[in-house]
């Protein structure tokens, strides 16, 4: 694979995987990559964790960044919020992430 | 009625500058809003975030940015319908548009720009099976009128202020027979005085705090009358009550703008670049609410939008004049 690319993993709502790769050096996060590549990801407040139409699960053991104070109040008042509940546009591409797995959550935030 | 030239419809940044540039050109204008004070996205949701792509502006809060904008318009004095959305659109027989809201009022106007962002604030609904059934027959997503709740068995759900606020508001003021907060997490984030005021009313026992717990069912034949709440995704335990309020802030959506008789793509109004003009002659888009190949929703591309969307605004206006480009570094601005 090229350099500054890693693999992400995004199961749809219809339980199909899809295997993208994603630049590190293009500043992007999870929600701006499924929408690159067509995914219905909403992505309504254009990334400031303030709608949660990217909010997925994450089903992989990676450890990622602390949520921010933003990220945590928006997961509080979102609909259909698990434990492993993340917003899509506050995760970062970064090498750290490659091989993630991620579930996109229901429509209806 | 309320006539002007131009009918606005939607007070965020594009549509407050629109106003700025059909001044410019002499042209009139009246703002309609859904939200109870101009701004749309930048008020509403994120007054305090800094914008760093206004050109001139290394940085600039959102909310300020709207003061600027309303202090740029002042002199061609806009009329403003605030907390009303616009429902239909009319074309009289004379060219006319009649734009009408969700409260009756008229708006009578040579053109329409339709700058309505994301669309209309509506509630946002929680995922539970029969809401919709009982809307105004037990569920209300807005407290408009305590007094609704007076003697009345309420159960709020959400964990924010308006959630924590209004609870206390009912108990404090002796409106309601019994309140129940129901909340999904253990802890509120809420204002920190309103979540100590809360714990301390659950502690004395006016209160109900169901904590950890979501409402998953409603039960009523014509009228609310009990829901099922749900501890830690365990069945639900059936609770009587006369209200259900679920208060889980505000959503944008297109709402009646889809039922306009214009072209939609993308969940936005086509247009063509010449002038951001519709499919409906007279009728123009602008900012987030449109859509045409190479779109980017930008503010600053929904104010070179708007400024030449007025330019077609006053040939339709104005067909016998001519207009000149005047900048107003020579001539100032003179308002209305």
């Amino acid at each position: 694979m090229a350099d500054n690319m890693v693999t992400v993993h995004i199961i749809d709502r219809e339980g199909v995987q899809h295997d993208l790769e994603a630049p590190t050096d293009m500043n992007m996060n999870i929600m701006e990559v499924c929408r690159s590549y067509e995914l219905p990801v909403e992505g309504r407040c254009g990334g400031m964790a303030m709608c949660a139409t990217c909010m997925c699960y994450l089903k992989s053991d990676h450890e990622l960044p602390e949520q921010s104070d933003s990220e945590l109040d928006m997961l509080d008042e979102a609909f259909f919020v698990e434990d492993n509940s993340r917003l899509g546009c506050q995760i970062q591409i970064s090498d750290e992430i490659d091989g993630i797995v991620l579930e996109l959550a229901p429509e209806g935030n | 009625m309320i006539e002007t030239d131009i009918t606005i419809i939607g007070a965020g940044p594009v549509g407050l500058f629109t106003v700025f540039e059909a001044g410019l050109l002499k042209l009139k204008c009246h703002l309609i809003d859904s939200l109870a004070q101009p701004g749309g996205q930048l008020t509403e949701i994120y007054p305090k975030k800094p914008i760093y792509d206004i050109p001139g502006y290394a940085s600039v809060n959102a909310g300020e940015l709207i003061d600027n904008l309303l202090e740029q318009i002042a002199p061609f004095k806009p009329g403003y319908t605030l907390g009303e959305s616009a429902v239909s659109i009319d074309k009289e027989e004379n060219g006319d548009f009649i734009v009408t809201t969700n409260k009756g009022t008229e708006h009578r106007s040579k053109a329409v720009i339709i700058a309505g962002g994301l669309g209309v604030f509506q509630p946002r609904k929680p995922p539970v099976a029969n809401l919709e059934k009982f809307e105004d027959n037990g569920v209300e997503y807005i407290i408009k009128e305590p007094n609704l709740y007076k003697d009345k068995d309420v159960v709020i759900a959400g964990g924010g202020d308006s959630a924590l606020d209004w609870t206390i508001y009912l108990v404090e003021n002796e409106i309601a027979k019994s309140v129940a907060l129901v909340h999904r997490r253990a802890s509120f984030r809420g204002h920190l005085d309103s979540v100590q005021k809360v714990m301390d009313l659950a502690d004395a026992g006016k209160i109900d705090l169901i904590t950890e717990a979501e409402v998953t069912d409603l039960y009523g034949n014509e009228k609310l009358e009990a829901i099922g709440i749900s501890k830690n995704k365990e069945a639900s335990v059936t609770r009587n009550t006369d209200h259900f309020v679920p208060l889980f802030g505000l959503k944008p959506t297109l709402g009646p703008i889809a039922d306009w008789g214009l072209e939609i793509e993308k969940n936005a109004i086509k247009v063509n670049t010449i002038d951001y003009s519709t499919n409906r002659e007279g009728i123009f888009a602008v900012g987030d609410v449109n859509q045409y190949p190479g779109k980017l929703k930008l503010i600053l591309c929904g104010f070179h939008e708007a400024t030449l969307a007025v330019q077609s605004v006053f040939s339709l206006v104005y067909p016998e004049k001519k207009n000149v480009l005047k900048y107003t570094t020579v001539n100032g601005v003179s308002g209305f």
